[in-house]
């Protein structure tokens, strides 16, 4: 088969570039990174952080004694002079100086905090809620209100959304759903355009090159279009699959350093070893929550959809950038045609925040059927769970549209390859349909 | 027996008629020439032969069957617009195109290392195309348009671009091929290599035929009855017979008249000439292709 050579060819000469192999590989990295980044940084930032001495000049001496010492704070009570206070931090004896000036009603509202370098934005919030405590206490005071009736009163309301569906009622995270949508919009955005564009660029190539009467005299031009397209749409996939098998490998390995991390394995298992573990009950709520998040996704269902949205967004749009390709001489002036084109592709993306908000509207539901917009706006339906005959249409739909644009596009690509010097319009395109 | 048919071949672009009822034949073995005008039809000609392009009506008959896609093994063409691939390795690539006409990946590799040998160019084999310069290029690829062994070759303007080692080079290549038993169909602006090398031509204006036949037919019919002699004179002047007409007389150094003379009979010519001098050569002086194009085409545009 003239096509399999075609292909191999197509497939070959981008994965044995270097710009593949470097991108392959860093780009599971970046992504465990950005997964890992944060609680490397909320562990270890405090760490790096020296202790800090802070001078405190009350002058309305309610709050002697008030500012607790923590592992980062040291609160030092002196009875100088401001300038004087302020000359010392200046000297560096002390890293941070509070001033609270002494007012007539004896309950101070301001406070001044001075420094020579900017103080942890946790130093000023824990100085203004310790202030806030003992002012509000006081005033409760001299009410004749006892704080701790107050404190009875206070109560936290915990609301949970269930979802239900058919087989089982599921706890459902918006947030962290809308969080998941944008990024696997962003990303089949993103994969779609770029292999896309590498298919344009491969026919452009080739008419450059003049090497393209060669090769059509020896295959018919739908074959060179469908093996580029096809090499090419396997390039995507390795890739992807390379970084699938490689971030999960990273996280794996990160994960055993740190635990409390491991995002992949099953929620209910691990939150059980928490359970059992973790003595903290503040910490064991909150992660058990994040295991309830990772635990209510459907993981597996959103990589097949990725994949299934992948492979017919990307059909569709290389048949139609391989069109454009043939139709003009140099890559500059692709741009009247691919700017339309790229437009309709990033409608979902743009209407993102309302897709999420209301995914079942039916503007969501007509966005994630039209072909155009579909692989984009299925991806940020998905995580919030999508019925099956929808998908199956969308998709059913995505790939006749790619069959007809793929018929229609190596009708263009067929006059167009053999066409130099000639500046392609629209016009000129529709006519090459029709010939 | 004829290796390639064309009959009544009908192309239309658009409100165009850029092949109006071509029909031409190409014996076996033998070297055919496409000529005519840019934008004659040439190569729209040539892209059907190619079945790159379809012809709107009218058909092709190879070595007397119809043309069809498995006949790609059996055509070598050398586009007029021709390139590779600027990143490929030199052989990488030609076993590529190879392999697209139809030769197995080893086999290909095979043919090209004897070609890479005979134009002594091994050291090429791992080089980008990028590498190379464009008269290394040329080299590339004609190796790749006759590394399958077609029996029909054909080539779009084979010699522009080319430098005049690389066309001397394609001329030898052309004629041994042809030696080999391989037809040769080529078109081109490039006359003396038309009456070097070919031995039918064509010529196509405005998508029609204007003339057909062999070099040496087409050249007899166009000639003009013109001799130049070149005469050592016994006498000052010399005298010719009425029946003849000299159109010039020219006398040079060496004491040689050189007269150009007009006349349907060469033989009684020769017998009223050789008594006015020793004769040192006698020719008859036939057309250039060149001159029979240019009145064809000039006049066909009139």
């Amino acid at each position: 088969m003239k096509i399999g050579i075609i292909i191999k060819r197509e497939y070959l000469t981008r994965v044995k570039k270097r710009s593949f192999l470097i991108l392959t590989l860093l780009a599971p990295l970046f992504f465990a990174a950005i997964m890992f980044l944060p609680a490397i940084l909320m562990e270890n930032s405090e760490k790096f952080d020296q202790k800090k001495v802070i001078a405190v000049r009350d002058e309305s001496e309610l709050f002697l004694g008030k500012f607790e010492n923590t592992d980062f704070n040291t609160f030092i009570y002196i009875d100088k002079d401001l300038d004087e206070a302020k000359t010392l931090v200046k000297n560096g004896e002390y890293d941070g100086l509070v001033y609270i000036p002494g007012t007539k009603l004896n309950v101070p509202v301001n406070a001044e905090i001075y420094s020579v370098r900017q103080l942890p934005m946790t130093l000023v919030t824990h100085i203004r809620a310790t202030m806030k405590n003992v002012v509000e206490h006081e005033k409760l005071m001299a009410s004749g209100i006892d704080p701790a009736v107050v404190k009875a009163a206070s109560t936290t309301i915990n609301v949970q959304s269930i979802r239900m569906s058919e087989d089982a009622e599921k706890e459902s995270f918006s947030e962290f759903e809308f969080l998941i949508g944008i990024l696997l919009c962003t990303l089949i955005y993103f994969v779609v355009f770029l292999f896309s564009s590498q298919v344009m660029r491969g026919v452009i190539e080739e008419k450059t090159n003049r090497i393209i009467e060669v090769i059509v005299s020896s295959v018919k031009p739908f074959e060179l279009m469908m093996g580029k397209i096809i090499g090419i749409g396997l390039v995507g996939l390795t890739q992807f699959l390379i970084w699938v098998v490689l971030t999960l490998a990273i996280a794996g390995i990160g994960s055993t350093f740190l635990p409390t991390q491991d995002v992949f394995s099953t929620g209910t298992v691990m939150s059980e070893q928490i359970t059992e573990t973790a003595e903290n009950s503040d910490t064991q709520a909150m992660l058990k929550e994040v295991f309830n998040i990772i635990d209510s996704i459907n993981f597996k269902t959103i990589l097949w959809c990725f994949l299934l949205y992948f492979l017919g967004g990307y059909f569709l749009y290389s048949a139609i950038f391989a069109g454009i390709g043939s139709a003009v001489d140099n890559e500059t002036d692709t741009q009247q045609f691919v700017t339309p084109i790229s437009l309709i592709l990033i409608i979902p993306l743009i209407c993102s925040g309302f897709i999420s908000n209301a995914p079942d509207s039916s503007f969501a539901v007509w966005l994630s059927m039209i072909p155009f917009t579909s692989p984009l706006a299925m991806m940020l339906r998905i995580p919030y769970g999508v019925p099956i005959w929808q998908v199956s249409v969308s998709v059913a739909l995505l790939f006749i549209t790619f069959i007809i644009f793929t018929w229609l596009a190596s009708k263009v690509y067929r006059t167009g390859i053999l066409m130099y010097g000639k500046k392609a319009s629209w016009k000129e395109i529709f006519k090459w349909i029709k010939y | 027996m004829n290796c390639l048919e064309i009959n009544n071949v009908c192309k239309t672009y658009g409100t165009k008629r850029v092949l109006d009822n071509i029909s031409i034949t190409v014996p076996q073995r033998s070297i055919y020439g496409l000529l005519g005008p840019n934008g004659a039809g040439k190569t729209t000609l040539i892209r059907i032969l190619n079945q790159i392009t379809m012809p709107d009506s009218g058909n092709i008959l190879l070595n007397g069957q119809p043309l069809s896609p498995t006949d790609i093994s059996n055509i070598g063409y050398l586009p007029e617009e021709r390139g590779l691939y600027k990143k490929m390795k030199v052989s990488e690539q030609a076993i590529y195109l190879a392999q697209l006409k139809g030769l197995d990946a080893r086999e290909a590799e095979k043919r090209l290392r004897h070609w890479f040998i005979k134009f002594e160019i091994q050291n090429w084999w791992d080089k980008k195309v990028e590498e190379l310069s464009k008269g290394m290029q040329q080299k590339v690829q004609f190796i790749v348009t006759v590394i399958h062994e077609p029996k029909l070759l054909i080539f779009d303007e084979p010699f522009s671009g080319f430098d005049p080692i690389n066309v001397n080079l394609l001329k030898n290549e052309i004629l041994e091929l042809r030696d080999k038993g391989a037809t040769i169909l080529f078109s081109t602006h490039n006359m003396a290599s038309v009456e070097e090398l070919c031995d039918n031509i064509m010529l196509i204006n405005h998508g029609q035929k204007i003339l057909e036949g062999s070099v040496y037919d087409i050249k007899q019919q166009y000639k003009s009855h013109k001799f130049e002699i070149v005469i050592r004179p016994f006498k000052e002047a010399i005298n010719i017979p009425d029946n003849h007409t000299i159109l010039s007389t020219e006398r040079d150094a060496n004491g040689e008249m050189h007269i150009m003379v007009s006349s349907t009979q060469a033989n009684d010519l020769i017998t009223d000439v050789i008594r006015e001098g020793e004769i040192v050569s006698f020719k008859e002086v036939l057309p250039s292709m060149n001159d029979i194009f240019i009145n064809l085409v000039s006049s066909s545009n009139n």
